[in-house]
């Protein structure tokens, strides 16, 4: 078949561990992930799978590079598990450098396939099962092994040390006073209703939306809190690199930093895969099979406020929006309806994206993909060409994002293709339109 | 050579798939243990919305967007597990050994059911052929197990038009009958055992756990 080549990306973290390997190396790593990490499900739906190619459709990958077969769902588990299971013992580095750049690069996990398959098969673990070998090889793209680094040693994604993280918040303190006299960011309050965790790049990047959510909260009047301590970030990319243990180091700090301030439940930010980390991934790995105390993520928390009317809504936005669905809270968790309610009750002009709910094309930054960093941003802006096309379409001039990841990735693809649109957070809508009373006004 | 498959080769053949269901079965079962997090996942309510989504044609979304392949999967399907079962030359087979038999097929309907396996099998080829993207993930297995899903269909139809040699083609027809009965538990095709259980399972996955639709 005359398919065109993969372009050759360089990355240190593929490109200088393959050096390090031999079939042997490999074959050990292989052996004891297949026969004692994984069980009923891997053997089943390798058995399975009938080679029917039905879950194709699903990938946005493989609709944005011209129906190329490398980039389906069946055709990334041949190119990486069937020949890992042909050949065990007899693997060269070289192909398992392949195999990262597939599974860490070229599939964001986002579990659209598992709809599309009539048996019902998770590609998606299983990608993450070859991902699981990668890592335990050392095979991981630089840049999302560097956050992972910095996960295991520092407990947050970004290397930010207690004292920025205590000094930001502070700051962003001062900034919410300045607009809402009674803003507060209470810190280590022991029995609040609230335990609200945000994801690293927020103190490092994007500060200012901890001071709108510290608005948010007073406009509201919630019994929040936040932790001083190791446990407020809520993300975790070492469960998307592989690297198992540290992802459950990572939850296990989070919910027992809410634990710790015997909180009544976990409030998580605008993120999709924090969300998935800590609702299922690492309880999972952790052996629990609900997380300690109620956990809900921000979209749930809106709506919360906005049905019960502790937010009112003064003026509804004007500009055409659309949404981005993310796929951890929307096929992850069943919240597509929940944020169409929330966009409603706050936006005039909206557009909804075709197809839509757990329909929807992931952004193609989620599964730790675009925290591989700029050497494979080309690839995955390529790779997405289907969502250009889907936002497009809407005619809408913001995207609502209520994911991170989506976030970036959405803007990454605006640029990419030239589409003239915004992204905002939901949190930003609601800085624009809700109500604030007077007598709380700065 | 007749005596012996119509026979002793019959009964191997039942046994062996029988007994290989029965192995997979307890095999799944005991590495589901293993797999943590499956039965606590389990739920009977989502494995049946799931499965009912499922075994219902164009009751969900890739079955409609690719109406083409549900369409022949299901009278292939439907064709090839009913069809022999209520064969009347099965049947009478039966009835002859064992003196018991069930209700049958007309002579007519089982030869149609017949073709629309045989019809349908060329469908699965020529779309396992043309299209790119399933032609990257087939190897020759593929083609066996089609051909070994097909032979008993086309053997049994030669036997039934008289084709050939009527002695012969029905010695080829019950051993391609046996090979298929015997390989189900152990190739690909046991997807006929998974299937409920995959199923099930990412229906319980999607609807007990992630509170989302799985169609
Ligand atoms: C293993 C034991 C089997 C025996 C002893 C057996 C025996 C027979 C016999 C004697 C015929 C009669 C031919 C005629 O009409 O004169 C027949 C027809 C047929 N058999 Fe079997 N068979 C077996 C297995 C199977 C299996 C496993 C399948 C398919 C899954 C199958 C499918 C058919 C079909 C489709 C016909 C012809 C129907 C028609 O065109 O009317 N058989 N079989
Ligand atoms: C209740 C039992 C069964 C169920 C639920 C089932 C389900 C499926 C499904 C969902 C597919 C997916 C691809 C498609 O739709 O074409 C499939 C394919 C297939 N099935 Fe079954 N099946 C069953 C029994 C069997 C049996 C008994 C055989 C043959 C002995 C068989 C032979 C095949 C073959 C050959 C394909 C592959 C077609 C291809 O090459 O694309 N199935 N089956
Ligand atoms: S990106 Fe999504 S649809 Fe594509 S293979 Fe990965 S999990 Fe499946
Ligand atoms: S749809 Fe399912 S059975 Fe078919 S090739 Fe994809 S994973 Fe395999
Ligand atoms: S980043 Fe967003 S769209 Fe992409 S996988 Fe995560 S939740 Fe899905």
């Amino acid at each position: 078949m005359g398919l065109p080549a993969i372009p050759i990306v360089s990355d240190p973290g593929l490109d200088e561990t393959v050096k390090g390997l031999t079939p042997e190396k490999i074959a050990k790593v292989v052996n004891r992930i297949i026969d004692s990490e994984t069980a009923a499900r891997f053997k089943v739906y390798m058995k399975t799978c009938v080679h029917c190619g039905l879950c194709s459709d699903a990938c946005h990958w493989f609709l944005s590079n011209d129906r190329d077969p490398r980039f389906s769902p069946v055709g990334k588990v041949k190119q990486t598990l069937w020949e890992i299971i042909k050949r065990k013992d007899s693997l060269d580095p070289a192909f398992l450098k392949e195999c990262s750049r597939i599974a860490h690069t070229e599939c964001n996990v986002c579990r659209r396939c598992s709809m599309y398959c009539p048996f019902g098969i998770d590609i998606a673990y299983l990608l993450m099962v070859v991902r699981r070998i990668c890592s335990e090889l050392e095979m991981v793209p630089q840049f999302l092994q560097d956050t992972v680094n910095s996960h295991s040693v520092t407990m947050n994604q970004m290397w930010v040390k207690q004292d920025e993280w205590i000094d930001t918040l502070q700051w962003q303190e001062e900034e919410a006073k300045g607009e809402i006299k009674t803003a507060r960011i209470p810190l280590d309050k022991e029995g609040a209703d609230v335990f609200y965790s945000v994801i690293a790049p927020e103190p490092k990047i994007l500060a200012q939306l901890i001071g709108n959510i510290a608005q948010i909260m007073a406009v509201a009047k919630v019994d929040w809190t936040m932790p001083s301590f190791d446990g407020w970030d809520n993300s975790n990319m070492a469960m998307y690199s592989g690297d198992f243990e540290t992802m459950g180091r990572v939850e296990r700090y989070h919910h027992e930093a809410a634990l710790k301030l015997k909180a009544r439940r976990i409030v998580m930010g605008e993120c999709g895969h924090a969300f998935r980390g800590a609702a299922y991934d690492g309880p999972k790995w952790l052996g629990w099979k609900q997380p300690p105390i109620p956990l809900i993520h921000a979209v749930d928390f809106y709506h919360e406020l906005i049905t019960t009317g502790r937010i009112k809504i003064a003026r509804k936005f004007k500009t055409p929006v659309t949404v981005q669905e993310p796929c951890n809270i929307v096929r992850g968790r069943g919240l597509g309806k929940k944020l169409r309610e929330i966009i409603a009750a706050t936006c005039e002009d909206f557009t909804p994206p075709y197809p839509d709910f757990e329909h929807n094309y992931c952004c193609g930054a989620g599964g730790g993909v675009i925290n591989c960093g700029p050497p494979w941003k080309t690839s995955r802006v390529k790779g997405n060409e289907v969502k250009a096309k889907q936002l497009a379409e809407t005619k809408a001039k913001i995207i609502i994002t209520p994911c991170h990841n989506c976030h970036s990735g959405i803007e990454d693809i605006i640029s990419g293709y030239k589409l003239g649109m915004h992204v905002k957070f939901f949190s930003e809508i609601l800085m624009e339109v809700m109500e604030i009373p007077d007598e709380l006004r700065a | 050579m007749y005596e012996f498959v119509s026979g002793p080769l019959v009964w191997i053949a039942f046994i062996v798939f029988v007994s290989g269901m029965v192995y997979q079965f307890v095999t799944m079962l005991r590495s589901a243990r293993k797999d943590k997090v499956i039965y606590p996942y389990m739920s009977l309510k989502y494995s049946l919305r799931s499965l009912f989504h499922w075994m219902i044609p164009f009751a969900s979304r890739n079955m409609r967007d690719r109406y083409e392949v549900t369409i022949v999967t299901f009278l292939f399907h439907i064709c090839l597990i009913l069809g022999p079962i209520f064969l009347l030359a099965h049947i009478a087979m039966f009835a002859f050994a064992w003196g018991f038999k069930w209700q049958t097929l007309s002579q007519v309907a089982g030869t149609y059911m017949t073709i629309v396996v045989i019809l349908a099998s060329l469908f699965l080829l020529l779309r396992r052929l043309m299209m790119p993207e399933i032609q990257f993930v087939t190897d020759p297995s593929d083609y066996l197990l089609l051909a070994i899903a097909a032979a008993p269909f086309i053997t049994g139809l030669a036997a039934n038009q008289q084709w050939f040699d009527y002695q012969t083609t029905v010695i080829v027809h019950i051993i391609t009958g046996a090979v298929m009965l015997m390989l189900i538990p152990f190739t690909r095709l046991s997807h006929m055992l998974f299937f409920p259980f995959t199923r099930a399972y990412m229906g319980s996955e999607f609807g007990a756990v992630r509170n989302a639709r799985d169609w």
